[in-house]
């Protein structure tokens, strides 16, 4: 689960991270409002940053939703963070907002349809001597969570490792002792600090770890990381992975969700807990098991077709969940045929044809329909299949069923 | 021979009263595994024999804790049906009280309960397969977890694989084609697994049974790529790979807390691209596995 910038960064100021005051905005008004009480405060310069999952904000610019006319004020492009000083920073505020809200953010991660803006945070300025990264992620090779650090604030992490991954620094944290002073010392000296500066990074870090073992993170990563002209340490960005296996743990997490950064679809899905990821293909596919379903995308693909998604109805496959499965994947106006893929091993595969049947009873499908059940009962469940009524294209293997797919995406092209 | 388990393995159900529990112990006693005792907190000292819909074929001592289990049984094997906020406890029991081989089934188990999990095991004598995996067979011998007993058959080809249902396609092709399975493993589906391909395949090098090794990876982690340099280096036995996930979307979790290319890092092309350096017979649908293995014993 991902939450907005300014989620993460309430979460972390509740460990006593420092971050930079801020207001969330939902109308250009607010925005207005907000640069006011800074500019009141003192404040000489605000930032206003579109609140969007995807990263690459920076860079990114804001198109109209209609035109896809990329937008600007004065004569400058409008992007998804923007620095905004001198006079009338109210007015500035308010114009910016009024740009991006409701418009569309394109950036290097959200691709050419972009991320629609529906939320924007203005923050008080910061005048920045130097701009770090860190990150807290778990290190699969290790199963041990690793802190990263580098100099090169700002940029991706993976572009660092790439080009000069001798600045990444590294600290392992023992899981049977936790994180040390001395780590936090490394980091620093790593890093370069010194006097007042060094003893607010050794205190930040700290923090930080605790944050991220607190909030039952997967990824907490800060970039920038910056060092004032006063020597604080800020995070000036924060984005926040949750662990979705301690989701139980964190009940106050389901108001952060912010549905409209998911696909519909998804959503839908994670109602009835099915696992359904939404992709760009015309077949879709019904697989019990994750690997399985993997599989079978990856089926799709080699017999000349495009997976539609990703959905794993898991061991039950009972008549609900297969109607609920159906309902969802026929959603999905770019699907052309149908497989389900279902592997019986404890769950009985005369009882999932009876489940499918009785499925589309309640929703229709009017695709050619592949359907192949193998395992426990098997040769019952292609009789069932074979003596009703609907048009089922019945495989046997997993091979057959690839044959099957690659006739009808053969068909579908004619 | 086989590897981890046989008719001697005496076995333990961490949970068994429980649905999942309950249903399954019922299925592994009859496949022939020697369920030796149970553990449900609070009911030690009773006897249980499954519920209305699931009856056991012999009754099933229960202990409160592993360690009791252990003492009054010998239980040297312990497979998990605990629920997510209680299973890394419930691992963290078995490794304390010295089981030897701990299968846990239970998926959602958060990372932060893992992280010591796994700390504690490399400081124990205990392995442990899984989390969120189906389990440890050996055919005609034991079978522990939640695989279909029927679909296997004792053979020459050892099994090893991150997904429960893909394993069972590669198991039924297996037997179809005659070759059955010496031992299949379920190493499991989340970023942190006790035993990993690695450990998984130097068992099945050694094991005389064992003539070729089927190993069945997806997306995320690196594991199957340093399996892969062990294999180059030091396994002379044919072994068969397929790899899950060429066509997932980067930066998502497909179903698997575990199966996610993260950063770049993890991806299917780089795995398969590891594995053919190493020789392994790298199939590109799992329909195939059945006649490859068989082909790379030529047969």
């Amino acid at each position: 689960m991902n939450v907005h910038e300014y989620q993460a960064k309430e979460l972390l100021k509740q460990y006593g991270v420092p971050v930079l005051e801020n207001k969330v905005i939902f109308k250009p008004e607010e925005a207005e409002q907000a640069a006011k009480e800074f500019v009141d405060k003192g404040s000489k310069v605000v930032v206003l940053k579109s609140q969007v999952h995807a990263g690459g904000r920076g860079k990114g610019k804001v198109h109209n939703i209609n035109t896809n006319e990329i937008l600007q004020i004065d004569g400058k492009d409008v992007h998804g963070v923007n620095v905004l000083f001198g006079d009338n920073l109210p007015a500035k505020a308010k114009a910016f907002a009024e740009a991006t809200l409701g418009n569309k953010l394109v950036t290097i991660q959200t691709g050419e349809v972009g991320s629609i803006v529906n939320r924007m945070m203005l923050e008080d300025g910061a005048s920045i001597d130097k701009e770090f990264y860190i990150s807290i992620l778990l290190d699969r090779a290790t199963s041990k969570n690793i802190i990263m650090a580098s100099t090169e604030g700002g940029m991706e992490i993976e572009e660092v490792a790439e080009h000069s991954p001798e600045k990444i620094l590294k600290e392992t944290i023992n899981p049977n002792i936790g994180f040390q002073g001395y780590q936090a010392r490394r980091l620093a000296f790593g890093l370069g600090l010194s006097g007042q500066a060094f003893k607010n990074f050794v205190k930040f870090i700290t923090k930080l770890t605790n944050a991220y073992d607190a909030l039952d993170c997967s990824m907490l990563e800060i970039n920038p990381l910056v060092v004032t002209t006063d020597e604080q340490i800020i995070a000036l960005d924060a984005k926040v992975g949750f662990d979705d296996n301690a989701l139980y743990r964190h009940p106050n997490y389901a108001e952060l969700r912010d549905i409209s950064e998911e696909a519909p679809l998804e959503v839908e899905a994670s109602k009835y807990d099915l696992n359904y990821i939404k992709l760009d293909g015309n077949v879709g596919c019904m697989v019990n098991g994750a690997g399985l379903a993997m599989a079978t995308m990856d089926m799709i693909k080699l017999s000349g077709g495009e997976p539609a998604n990703f959905l794993d109805v898991g061991g039950g496959a009972n008549v609900e969940r297969i109607a609920n499965a159906f309902r969802i994947m026929m959603s999905d106006k770019n699907v052309e045929a149908v497989l389900i893929n279902i592997f019986g091993g404890i769950v009985r595969c005369d009882r999932v044809a009876n489940g499918i049947i009785k499925a589309l009873e309640t929703v229709e499908v009017n695709l050619p329909l592949i359907v192949r059940l193998d395992g426990t009962n098997a040769e019952l469940a292609a009789e069932i299949l074979d003596k009703s009524d609907l048009e089922f294209k019945v495989a046997k293997s997993f091979n057959e069923a690839a044959e099957k797919v690659s006739e009808v995406v053969k068909s579908l092209k004619v | 021979m086989s590897v981890l388990v046989n008719k001697e393995t005496k076995l333990l159900v961490q949970g068994i009263t429980g649905t999942e529990g309950t249903f399954h112990t019922m299925q592994m006693i009859e496949y022939g595994t020697n369920v030796v005792a149970g553990v449900t907190p609070g009911k030690g000292g009773t006897t249980y024999k499954g519920n209305e819909t699931n009856k056991f074929e012999k009754e099933v001592a229960v202990f409160n804790t592993v360690k009791d289990a252990v003492e009054q049984t010998g239980a040297n094997a312990s497979v998990i049906f605990v629920p997510p906020p209680f299973a890394a406890d419930a691992i963290l029991e078995a490794i304390e009280a010295e089981i030897a081989l701990i299968i846990c089934i239970t998926e959602g188990i958060p990372i932060k309960d893992m992280i010591p999990v796994k700390a504690a095991l490399l400081q124990s004598n205990s392995r442990l397969i899984g989390p969120n995996c189906p389990g440890v067979i050996t055919p005609g011998e034991a079978k522990i977890g939640i695989m279909p007993g029927f679909i296997h058959s004792r053979g020459k080809v050892g099994l090893v694989s991150r997904s429960g249902t893909l394993t069972y396609e590669a198991v039924k092709q297996l037997t179809d084609e005659g070759l059955g399975q010496s031992t299949c493993i379920g190493i499991g589906g989340d970023p942190i697994i006790g035993t990993q391909f690695i450990d998984a395949i130097k068992l099945f090098n050694e094991d005389p049974e064992t003539e070729c090794i089927v190993m069945i990876g997806e997306i995320g982690g690196n594991a199957e790529e340093e399996a892969a340099q062990y294999i180059k280096e030091h396994v002379k036995k044919p072994v068969v790979g397929f790899i899950a996930g060429r066509t997932a979307p980067p930066g998502r979790r497909m179903g698997h807390a575990g199966a996610i290319v993260a950063g770049g890092k993890g991806s299917a092309e780089d795995k398969i691209a590891a594995m053919k350096d190493a020789g392994i017979f790298v199939v590109d649908t799992p329909g195939t596995l059945g006649t490859t293995a068989k082909k790379a014993l030529g047969l």
